[in-house]
């Protein structure tokens, strides 16, 4: 029997994610993958396969899974309670699920998305070589849904290296994000405006982007000089800071656009950018310059 | 010979947009003209896709090239190295000339797509009254002379279209509408360009298509990829249904 996952419940929304499909970009396909990369790679790490194999991006858990035949997980990421025939079982480890076991997720107390990495990868039929699901462009496989039946790849040859890794977990208070200049912070006068504000997760945030609004003001306004500025369309990247009209920023995450018609003022750090995949609406966010190199 | 004048741009940790300088010979607001800026960044596209192809120094982690009506920017991978990349790309960018309106193209290796239309557009109208031609008229010109994709962005397969004729130059609609069929050839900007799927459109609407503009199954699954030379001609009602 071809190992799989039986799914019996998504939770809010649950899809297969992988490291993504460059390479597109130019005939208007995003990268997309795993809106948390870390957490991704992580648990590609502890089932011991590539970091190219896909994984179920569960956002605010809620998602069961039985197995059939032997599967080995691992849970990475939002750190949802999880139980395995009733038992609970922790996150960052490896947990060997038995033919017929029922692995279920409640919602995490912080953090958005949970990974659920299963050696071998979940072999859905790739399109343009990803198995992610770019929730912009509808590239990629269908949202999972109950009743989805998720073949199990072969596992690798490679054996895991590690049973556990430490976790940290998310600290208290204002997240701080960290920035770089973008190609137009000139627009804004510098990063300084956009560090000043307690920003605010807004609700229709979602793979595309977190939108933030400055309950306390109104915001980042341009400079003079650039006030009344047209920008052309330019290609965007993961953890733009991009500045619409009404001076609140738009952070973009994995399924952003592929180009974008107003001004970046600032780009988050790799690392922030997975941080700001694990944001929740509401949530309070600080921007903070990052140190540059050299 | 005087090269392409470039600025390079930080697009953080993985990225670097190369934005193309206006020209000496731009107009005095120091906007350069349109027409010469994306013969720049064509020119820049093809060499750094090249590169890219090829995969020395630097170019090897570059992922993704991605124009635009004046930028290229360069993804890499993790581990690339961006100060290199810019060196090499402002190297190659002096050593260049920006891509002549080459629209009367067909030149070897880049043939002339041709994509028959049939000019039953919502906007034809519209348009006509915008440019101050006949139905018939915007139809010629639309037909009259070539394309060439610009860049790509907004939707799978959905490419701007430059180097048509000029008077075709047409705002976007006042409202989009929520949803325009796929194959629907529109204009907008200066540009012209066919809707691949279903999807909410501002463009102005002159006609249909039946070509396949994205296709997963296909590689390369875009039709229209930036470069390339189109010509549109008019389809009898006989072609609408194969």
């Amino acid at each position: 029997m071809t190992p799989a996952l039986e799914v019996v419940r998504t939770g809010p929304l649950t899809l297969v994610q992988d490291a993504g499909r460059p390479g597109y970009a130019a005939v208007g396909v995003g990268r997309a993958g795993a809106a948390d990369r870390g957490a991704y790679r992580l648990g590609a790490r502890l089932v011991g396969h590539g970091e190219d194999l896909a994984a179920l991006e569960v956002t605010l858990g809620g998602l069961t899974v039985r197995a059939r035949g032997r599967i080995m997980v691992a849970l990475t990421g939002a750190p949802a309670p999880a139980t395995l025939d009733g038992r609970p079982v922790a996150h960052h480890a490896l947990i060997d699920v038995p033919h017929g076991g029922l692995l279920s997720l409640a919602p995490p107390p912080v953090g958005l998305r949970t990974y659920l990495a299963v050696r071998g990868g979940i072999d859905v039929e790739p399109v343009l070589g990803s198995r992610s699901t770019d929730t912009l462009s509808g590239v990629g496989p269908p949202r999972v849904a109950p009743g989805d039946v998720l073949p199990v790849g072969r596992a690798p040859s490679t054996f895991p290296q590690v049973d556990a890794v430490a976790h940290r977990p998310p600290s208290p208070g204002p997240v701080r994000l960290a920035v770089l200049p973008g190609p137009r912070t000139a627009w804004v006068g510098g990063l300084g405006p956009l560090v000043a504000p307690a920003w605010v997760v807004g609700t229709d945030s979602n793979r595309i982007g977190l939108r933030l609004s400055d309950p306390r003001g109104a915001g980042v306004a341009r400079v003079d000089r650039w006030r009344d500025a047209e920008l052309a369309s330019e290609g965007m990247v993961r953890g733009a800071v991009q500045l619409p009209p009404g001076g609140e920023p738009v952070i973009f995450l994995a399924d952003h656009p592929v180009t974008g018609g107003y001004p970046v003022v600032a780009v988050l750090t790799e690392a922030a950018s997975d941080r700001a995949a694990q944001l929740r609406p509401g949530d309070t966010v600080r921007l903070v310059v990052a140190p540059t190199a050299g | 010979m005087t090269g392409i004048l470039v600025r390079l741009l930080p697009a953080g940790e993985r990225a670097l947009l190369v934005e193309v300088a206006a020209p000496e010979v731009g107009r005095a607001d120091g906007e350069g003209d349109g027409a010469s800026e994306i013969g720049a960044v064509l020119a820049l596209d093809a060499t750094f896709r090249a590169c890219a192809a090829a995969g020395a120094g630097p170019w090897a982690a570059v992922r993704d090239v991605v124009p635009a009506a004046r930028t290229v920017l360069l993804h890499v991978t993790e581990g690339g190295r961006l100060d290199a990349l810019a060196a090499d790309v402002r190297r190659l960018a002096a050593g260049l000339e920006p891509s002549p309106g080459a629209l009367a193209a067909g030149s070897p290796g880049r043939p002339v797509l041709e994509i028959a239309v049939r000019y039953d557009g919502p906007d034809l109208d519209e348009v006509a009254h915008l440019t101050g031609m006949a139905a018939e008229e915007v139809v010629a010109a639309h037909t009259g002379s070539p394309w060439r994709v610009a860049f790509g962005g907004f939707a799978p397969g959905f490419a701007y279209l430059v180097g048509g004729d000029p008077r075709l130059a047409v705002p976007r609609r006042g409202a989009p509408r929520p949803s325009v069929p796929a194959g629907a050839v529109g204009l907008a900007g200066g540009y012209s360009g066919v809707y691949p799927r279903a999807s909410p459109g501002g463009w102005q609407l002159i006609g249909t298509t039946d070509a396949a503009l994205w296709d997963e199954r296909r590689d390369p699954p875009a039709l229209l990829r930036p470069g390339a030379v189109v010509r549109f001609t008019a389809a009898g009602p006989e072609r609408a249904r194969p």
